[in-house]
């Protein structure tokens, strides 16, 4: 590994961006509190935007640019937006989670963190891209927000974590390949907000068969 | 034959499979029973017609065909040779007599189930059609499924009755584990060439435990479809769920598709072959036909009894084919040719035989609505022509000269009879005995058609609502139903007076199975005896025997008629002194088949309910079960339930569990890519 100075000053934005993500991944992971949650996923969008934006000016990829603000909107005021303005009218703003053991989850997130690494190591050496060495932490962002999905309860905490698994997945494409065409990615944030809507109305319909947005009423669905 | 036209056989064979296409579907379209029973079925018997003609055509010419349907870059390919043209002149002949009946016994039925009838019916024989002449895997599976599924809707046409469905659930079961079968039979048989065509199979030069594993693959897949033990619990559920020109067409018909198909995958398109396969498929079939006899000697519902009996005679067959494998491997060519030119007699014998007496239950049912055995009886009173009809069916079931049935099964046994050592001891051994249980096997087989026919039509109607049916309501057999029966009559009789005649054709299939025919020595003697070997061992000369018979008979009616002419009286029957005789003490179906029922009784599971003394309203009742059901199918059916409750564990209800199960995927795949 180059010593860091004989790296470029952007490409040292770039990984402290990485590094933040990571930061946040880890403290979506283990935050109990559903308004925080959204206030930290709106920071991971914003995080992610500036990233890309920096990628952009770095490697003068037009395009990205686009991809930066498309996220910036999207990410960071419409869907917190929406995500705000939904638990305020389930009056759910500041519900507070259980979950079971937060360290044991942390400790299996640090795993899975070392597994990502070791994934990437052979893909980013392939990889020409200055943002290569931040693959590891996109591939860890993703699996950590899987496993948040996994460890919650209540429906707002897992569609959350679905959407950073999509910011994780955004940051992935950037870092490997430049991010995708730009119609694949108007097409996934299409479809994020579509979901968004869905799921939205999902609650309400969950909250008014169950009488509560846990999702452990949802057992008795099962056929016997 | 077509050849002055430019027109091939499988040119004439196709437009016949196309127009009964045309039929099903102008049937389903019209909605009348009028122009359905009396124009569309006999338009179809006409197509069978000529179907049969391309096949006699095509037994000394192959044609081929590709037809580009299917799927892009993969069209169907067709080849019609000697054994294809064999089996479509099976179907073509015994389809003539079954779609004539079918005219008549369909004329009550309701609209709309016939117009759907018509046109599973049809297609049904369109797709047996197919199935002889497909020349890749691809084609076959697909005329192969249509052939299953469309007759599984012929079989559940009652579907409103819960034990139709039943029958027609698992007969649609054990057809899709048989297709399974074929499937991996037909995948390991190209060799991993990627090609499906069976040309590719044919040079696909596999080792001898390839080769193996695919005979057995397709004897247990064909097997399915035709009733060989252990795969053969559809049959008697089928049969009586289905209508009786279906039943016939599937007895007659379909399973010699299964034949068809382990004759086509054995001698064509392996290239070796192992003689310990027809040690395998010699056991089988022996097992199968006194299992079939066995138990078609004691069943009381007439369509049952004629399954069982299908079950028997599939069995017959298969030991031809495993005593022609023997002899093919150890390069005894005469022997091989005899003994395929006998399982290729016995099907068709078969096809016509069991088809002709499906079809009479069929009219023995419309007539009295029974076909419990045991409640019939007296009907040749009744139902004249039907029972002479049926008189010569079971004659020719029986295995009595000079019909047909006699000559395949007197064919095989020659076969066992003259096989002189072969290398392996054992199998000297074994041969003498499997010629003994074949042997009883048709000696059963003509006991049960001495029950059939003796319960059904002679003696006294057996229960009270026939004694009180008028005359009228009884009707005999409607002249379309005649005419159909009558022409599988005519062929029993022809295949039967006629061998030499008949042997001529089938020895171009077995030139081509086992490259030798009997041909030059089975007309040494000329055309009238039929000497499979050399006349000094055995000949057999049909003709004469009917001269003899028939000869004798007139003599003996002149004699009588001119010592006795105008003393014939009719009178009440001796009645031994006890003049309160009721139909009740005639020989029942049950009783008639005690015997056989108390010597095998560990072999049958035998459910008896014998009334007390005190017992104001007595009842028997003796039921026979199959113990297959308990000791193959419900160990399957426990296994089956268990493996899907454990299966089952898997779905919690619980989102987080099923997005864990992801994870874990996806973990793994990672990994697994990594």
């Amino acid at each position: 590994m180059n010593p860091i100075t004989n790296i470029p000053f952007t490409a040292q934005i770039i990984n402290m961006c990485a590094a933040f993500l990571l930061l946040i991944a880890f403290s979506m992971l283990s935050q109990r509190r559903i308004l925080t949650l959204i206030n930290l996923f709106a920071l991971q969008g914003l995080v992610l935007s500036i990233s890309t934006a920096v990628v952009a000016f770095s490697s003068n990829q037009e395009h990205l640019y686009y991809s930066a603000g498309l996220t910036l909107v999207l990410k960071v005021i419409l869907l917190p937006w929406i995500l705000h303005r939904l638990i305020h009218k389930l009056n759910i703003k500041w519900d507070v989670e259980t979950m079971f053991n937060i360290p044991t989850i942390m400790l299996i997130g640090l795993a899975l963190v070392v597994f990502a690494f070791n994934l990437a190591a052979p893909i980013s050496q392939m990889s020409g891209t200055i943002t290569k060495s931040t693959l590891g932490i996109a591939i860890a962002s993703v699996l950590l927000s899987f496993l948040m999905m996994i460890t919650r309860s209540k429906a707002v905490p897992q569609v959350v974590g679905f959407l950073a698994m999509e910011n994780g997945l955004f940051f992935a494409a950037t870092s490997a390949t430049y991010g995708m065409p730009m119609v694949v990615e108007l097409g996934i944030a299409l479809d994020v907000l579509v979901g968004m809507f869905i799921l939205g109305i999902f609650f309400f319909q969950i909250r008014v068969a169950f009488d509560s947005l846990d999702l452990k009423h949802m057992e008795k669905l099962k056929e016997d | 034959m077509f050849d002055s036209f430019g027109i091939f056989p499988i040119d004439v064979a196709l437009g016949a499979i196309v127009t009964w296409l045309m039929l099903g579907i102008a049937g389903l379209l019209l909605q009348n029973s009028k122009i359905i029973t009396q124009f569309v079925f006999p338009a179809g018997a006409i197509c069978s017609l000529v179907l049969a003609l391309s096949g006699l055509g095509g037994l000394t010419e192959t044609s081929v065909a590709i037809l580009p349907l299917g799927l892009p870059d993969l069209p169907f390919h067709l080849r019609m040779d000697a054994l294809s043209s064999f089996f479509l002149l099976l179907l073509g002949g015994v389809s003539i007599g079954i779609s004539l009946f079918s005219s008549g016994y369909f004329r009550h039925m309701e609209r709309g189930n016939l117009a759907l009838l018509c046109l599973e019916y049809h297609f049904f024989l369109a797709a047996m059609a197919l199935v002889f002449i497909a020349d890749d895997a691809y084609m076959f599976m697909v005329a192969w499924e249509s052939m299953a599924l469309s007759s599984y809707f012929l079989v559940t046409t009652d579907h409103d009755q819960s034990e139709v469905r039943r029958a027609g659930f698992l007969y649609l079961l054990i057809a899709h584990i048989g297709a399974i079968a074929i499937l991996m039979s037909f995948g390991v048989m190209q060799g991993g060439h990627g090609d499906y065509t069976f040309d590719t199979m044919r040079h696909s030069h596999l080792s001898t435990l390839w080769a193996s594993i695919t005979f057995l693959l397709a004897l247990f897949g064909f097997g399915a479809k035709a009733g060989i033990l252990p795969m053969h619990a559809w049959l008697p559920e089928a049969h009586p769920a289905a209508p009786s020109p279906v039943s016939a067409m599937m007895s007659g018909i379909m399973l010699k598709t299964a034949i068809y198909g382990i004759l086509r995958v054995t001698f064509d398109l392996l290239d070796t072959q192992m003689w310990w396969w027809g040690v395998v498929a010699l056991t089988l079939g022996l097992i199968t036909a006194l299992f079939g006899a066995f138990f078609a000697s004691v069943q009381v519902d007439m369509k049952r009894l004629l399954a069982y009996s299908s079950i028997e005679n599939i069995g017959i067959i298969l030991v031809g084919i495993g005593l022609s494998l023997i002899f093919h491997a150890f390069h005894k060519d005469a022997l091989a040719a005899l003994s395929i030119t006998a399982t290729l007699y016995h099907s068709l014998n078969h096809a016509f035989m069991k088809g002709l007496l499906f079809l009479g239950t069929g009219s023995v049912f419309h007539a009295t609505g029974e076909r419990r055995i045991g409640k019939l009886g007296g009907l040749i009173h009744k139902m004249p022509k039907l029972a002479l009809l049926m008189l010569l069916g079971t004659l020719a079931a029986a295995g009595l000269p000079p019909l047909n049935g006699f000559v395949s099964e007197w064919l095989l046994l020659q076969a066992f009879l003259l096989s002189p050592g072969l290398p392996q001891p054992y199998l000297n051994m074994l041969v003498p005995i499997a010629a003994a249980a074949l042997v009883l096997a048709a000696a059963l087989s003509g006991y049960v058609m001495v029950k059939f026919y003796g319960v059904i039509f002679l003696g006294r109607p057996r229960d009270e609502n026939l004694v009180h049916l008028h005359d009228s309501e009884i009707h005999d057999a409607g002249i379309w139903e005649r005419i159909g029966m009558l022409c599988m009559v005519v062929a029993c009789i022809a295949l039967g007076v006629f061998p030499t005649l008949v042997i001529l054709q089938l020895d171009f299939v077995t030139e081509m199975l086992v490259h030798h025919s009997l041909g030059i020595s089975a007309l040494k003697s000329g055309w009238l005896l039929l000497t499979p070997i050399n006349a000094e061992r055995a000949s057999y000369g049909p003709l004469i025997l009917l001269f003899i018979m028939v000869a004798g008979g007139l003599i003996t009616m002149l004699t009588v008629k001119k010592f006795y002419h105008g003393r014939l009286r009719r009178g009440p029957a001796w009645d031994c002194g006890f003049p309160a005789q009721t139909a009740r003490m005639q020989d029942s179906a049950e009783g008639f088949s005690q015997p056989i029922r108390k010597i095998f009784e560990w072999f049958m599971g035998v459910i008896r309910e014998v009334p007390t003394p005190f017992d104001l309203k007595p009842h028997y009742h003796a039921e026979t079960k199959d113990r297959l059901w308990s000791l193959f199918y419900v160990p399957i059916k426990v296994l089956n339930e268990r493996i899907g409750n454990q299966v089952g564990k898997l779905q919690h209800g619980r989102i987080h569990v099923y997005l864990l199960y992801s994870f874990i995927t996806l973990l793994a795949l990672l990994a697994f890519v990594q």
